[in-house]
């Protein structure tokens, strides 16, 4: 509806796409993690510079491919280090990365990285998986090993 | 006794897997250290009892993060050493995993970037593990009280890896100033985004 009332005004607005609907502030990230969709979601925190993170994108791959019950999203914190979000969106068509993939523009990480886990040093990669239906959830500050993801999914049930 | 045998081990297994989980707490003693120096020689925490203390900080030569706060890690040992705060580095990394992390090129390193503080190498991992140190950058500072260098602060350098125009908190400035003055630290705990340490396999 608003779009459609700026479109009359500002004229056509272009379809929105994922790369230009990617950046995401803390407060939607958190809202969007606690909401109950139905699916139980899997949030990977990781960044173009994290080779760890990079070999375990590949179970996130398959995850989100094989499981529709589930929600696989990457969620890039390079713009911590670099405010140029291209870099992310560059190296996701590079990779041809299917999964969902955000972009955090927040600073001043202190102030922030408790809200997603107290136990989250902060350190790349780190990955939550929550089921909001009975708030089970789990979180794993190091990289994943094959099947681990399939683990984590089932103490969540 | 099959069975007790089996869970002596995967404890053990778990033990030496296991990257962090608890570490010194603040106020804590740190147990003296003994790893060798870039110029060949063993250095001790303990060869430090002059100093009102040690910024102790695990860092290498690799992460993006530890490349970001390069500058600003050797003007901490600028600004503090004459202070009674010299910083001691440590390269946490595994080798095997991260090959720039090697003795060699910390060695390289710490004469490209004309470090004037310790630049230590960690092999066992150890002091790594002992300290509870998960990424890099990561600052532990010490304060001695006679024989003992007790944990006053743990955490990031500052809150703006990116931008240091963009800084609003230098914790560890504030927290060595707050020593240096005779003050309680007001942030004792910090948290920032980092590469982890990579670790030998168990």
């Amino acid at each position: 509806m608003v779009i459609v009332v700026t479109g009359a005004i500002l004229g056509p607005v272009p379809p929105l796409s994922a790369q230009q609907n990617d950046l995401i502030r803390l407060e939607q990230l958190k809202k969007s993690i606690s909401e109950e969709t139905g699916r139980i979601q899997v949030i990977n925190f990781w960044a173009t510079w994290c080779a760890p993170c990079i070999k375990e994108l590949p179970l996130f791959e398959a995850l989100n491919s094989d499981r529709k019950d589930v929600r696989v999203r990457l969620v890039s914190l390079d713009m911590d280090l670099d405010p140029n979000p291209d870099k992310v969106r560059n190296f996701v068509s590079r990779k041809k990365l299917k999964s969902e993939v955000i972009i955090l523009n927040e600073k001043d990480p202190n102030s922030w990285i408790d809200q997603i886990d107290e136990a989250w040093s902060g350190a790349l990669p780190a990955t939550l998986v929550i089921n909001n239906k009975n708030g089970k959830r789990k979180f794993v500050n190091r990289q994943l090993k094959p099947g681990e993801l399939e683990k984590l999914l089932s103490e969540v049930q | 006794m099959k069975r007790v045998l089996l869970l002596v081990l995967s404890v053990f297994v778990f033990t030496a897997a296991a990257p962090l989980e608890g570490g010194y707490q603040i106020g804590d003693a740190v147990a003296d250290f003994k790893l060798k120096n870039v110029d060949g020689r063993m250095v001790n925490l303990s060869d430090y009892k002059d100093a009102k203390g040690v910024i102790v900080i695990f860092d290498c030569n690799t992460c993006p993060y530890s490349r970001a706060y390069n500058k600003r890690i050797i003007a901490l040992n600028e600004k503090y050493a004459t202070q009674g705060y010299p910083v001691i580095a440590i390269n946490p990394n595994d080798p095997g995993k991260s090959a720039g992390d090697s003795y060699d090129n910390n060695v390289a390193q710490a004469k490209d970037k004309g470090y004037k503080f310790a630049y230590l190498t960690d092999e066992a991992q150890e002091v790594t593990r002992a300290f509870g140190a998960t990424n890099t950058p990561h600052v532990f500072i010490v304060q001695r009280n006679g024989q003992d260098f007790k944990l006053a602060y743990i955490g990031a350098i500052d809150d703006s890896a990116r931008d240091e125009s963009a800084i609003k908190n230098k914790y560890a400035e504030q927290a060595i100033d707050a020593l240096l003055q005779g003050k309680a630290v007001t942030s004792t705990k910090t948290k920032a985004i980092g590469c982890t340490i990579k670790w030998k396999n168990a």
